[in-house]
């Protein structure tokens, strides 16, 4: 169940996932960005897990809020504003009903998609967004739809954020923002959010 | 010493260039000692004057283009000015800390300039403010007729007529004009305001230490932007009369003006170029316009929206549609960059 607890608790693993491909995701951004996705949302979690540890948080609305803060003042670029606007519309959403999660994070879909007007195949992190949506109003969410939905990534071309001045030369990478929203929701499932 | 990528010198009076934002707006705030203060730890200049059940008018963006925006924050104009690193604009979080500051119980108006960072930003920062109950409105300034989408830009860039919204909009806050009805202002005012500049030098931002573009010693550009995006042509320097002739001309076709139409007008320094230049161009400038056949009502002369130590000038008309607007534009105000 989705709780205040729970929410600083799924939070805190996709900090810690962060942290420990910080490497990994600029190596990967790299190949088709500028480099820094890593640095930028490590930059960033750190920030957000010293707001969530200060502690004082009773709802999961004021959990994602926090979240949302840290994230936009600290990792800039394109993420920092897209993470925060999924953060900040989850929290809104949040508000009306904090046991759907569904529901939270389809808003945080709509949040991305209002910010940076990317629509599913164009290589970003709306690609894994799509189909985890899909899966959690189902009830199907596992690992392998996350998996699935990151490694398809590589094979599409992009049409938007930096990667797209790459054009065709950006197919046969993964999107960082791909692989870092995935993390996100591999620390759902792992933090038992979402048994019964 | 700092100094280019060939190993010159920049010869700027600086520190750290990392700490310039910083710096800079402790010797504002001093410098202003009494009228403005500073959020602790934010870009966010407000002003020790309160409106009590007004609404509070908000603007920013990227450092670098002073004395806007801290430079109109006072009594009259803004309520609060949010500045980020140069020439990047600053976070949702620092402005929702400038709206909470500018809120007097009657709503924040945005006026923010048409990049796609500030864009996102202040938009961001509107929905943080929404969650806190402030209601908040905001007008996108887009006033730079010389170019369609721009390095930082989609559709057209919001340059120095930004500085005439934040006059008009100001002294329609002071006088109690509701959020709605200032947002209702806005919308049909940022229309009626038309920009076009011309640079003969370009500018450097201190942590990069060389000109973000370069011209030949005799070179100058058409429609360059605030932040050195590119602009419509590149030419030999020619004289200010002529200067005058290619941008009044530029601003005709995008006016489509008749004879006895009333205007405003603003002649806007980039930086390094001296007010004895801009006074010239202006007198070229007045020539011109007269013998269009305009009224011009309005003048101001001087650097408001500037582009660090760019030299260049750009031009504003504002076509006053509406009586009251002229009234707002010549209201007495008390802030450090409008007399």
């Amino acid at each position: 169940m989705l709780t205040a607890e729970t929410a600083a608790a799924w939070l805190h693993a996709f900090a810690e996932k962060i942290n420990e491909n910080k490497a990994y995701l600029s190596e990967l951004d790299s190949a088709i960005g500028d480099g820094d996705h890593g640095s930028n949302l490590a930059r960033g979690v750190q920030a957000m897990e010293e707001k969530l540890q200060a502690g004082g948080l009773e709802t999961v609305q004021d959990v994602l809020k926090t979240a949302a803060m840290a994230l936009i003042g600290k990792v800039g670029g394109a993420s920092g504003p897209l993470y925060g606007s999924a953060l900040i519309a989850m929290a809104k959403q949040a508000g009306e009903d904090e046991k759907d999660v569904a529901s939270i994070v389809k808003a945080g879909l709509d949040g991305i998609q209002k910010r940076g007007k990317a629509e599913k195949g164009e290589k970003t992190m709306v690609d894994v967004w799509v189909p985890v949506c899909e899966a959690l109003k189902s009830g199907a969410l596992t690992k392998e739809v996350i998996q699935n939905a990151v490694d398809g990534t590589k094979e599409m071309k992009a049409t938007k954020g930096r990667a797209s001045y790459l054009g065709e030369r950006s197919v046969g990478h993964l999107d960082p923002g791909a692989v870092s929203s995935g993390y996100l929701f591999e620390a759902l499932l792992e933090g038992g959010i979402l048994d019964e | 010493m700092h100094s280019d990528m060939e190993g010159r010198a920049m010869k700027k009076i600086l520190n750290d260039p990392k700490n310039v934002v910083d710096e800079m707006l402790n010797g504002f705030v001093y410098a202003n000692e009494g009228k403005v203060e500073r959020i602790e730890g934010t870009g966010v200049i407000y002003r020790t004057f309160q409106d009590e059940g007004k609404v509070g008018l908000v603007s920013g963006g990227g450092s670098g283009h002073e004395p806007s925006h801290a430079g109109f924050v006072g009594e009259g104009m803004l309520s609060a000015a949010v500045c980020g690193e140069v020439f990047t604009s600053p976070t949702p979080d620092q402005i929702l800390e400038a709206i909470k500051k500018a809120d007097q119980g009657a709503g924040v108006f945005l006026i923010v300039k048409n990049y796609t960072g500030d864009v996102m930003n202040f938009d961001m920062a509107q929905e943080l403010a929404d969650m806190e109950d402030i209601k908040v409105e905001k007008v996108i300034v887009d006033d730079d007729i010389a170019v369609e989408d721009s390095t930082y830009t989609a559709g057209r860039r919001g340059v120095a007529g930004t500085v005439l919204v934040h006059k008009i909009l100001g002294a329609a806050a002071a006088e109690g004009k509701t959020l709605e009805e200032i947002k209702a202002l806005a919308d049909r005012l940022v229309p009626n305001i038309k920009t076009i500049g011309v640079a003969v030098s370009p500018a450097t931002v201190p942590e990069v230490g060389k000109p973000g573009f370069q011209l030949e010693e005799d070179e100058m550009e058409y429609g360059i932007g605030i932040h050195g995006e590119p602009g419509y042509r590149r030419e030999k320097i020619k004289t200010s009369k002529e200067i005058a002739e290619e941008l009044v001309a530029q601003l005709k076709k995008a006016f489509n003006w008749k004879r006895g139409d009333r205007y405003a007008v603003l002649v806007n320094g980039l930086g390094a170029t001296p007010l004895m230049e801009q006074y010239i161009f202006t007198n070229d400038v007045h020539a011109l316009l007269d013998r269009e056949g305009l009224a011009v009502d309005f003048k101001k002369v001087g650097n408001l929206m500037t582009s660090i130590d760019m030299a260049g000038i750009s031009l504003t008309l504002l076509k006053l549609e509406d009586e009251g607007w002229l009234a707002f534009l010549k209201q007495p105000v008390s802030v450090p960059a409008w007399a």
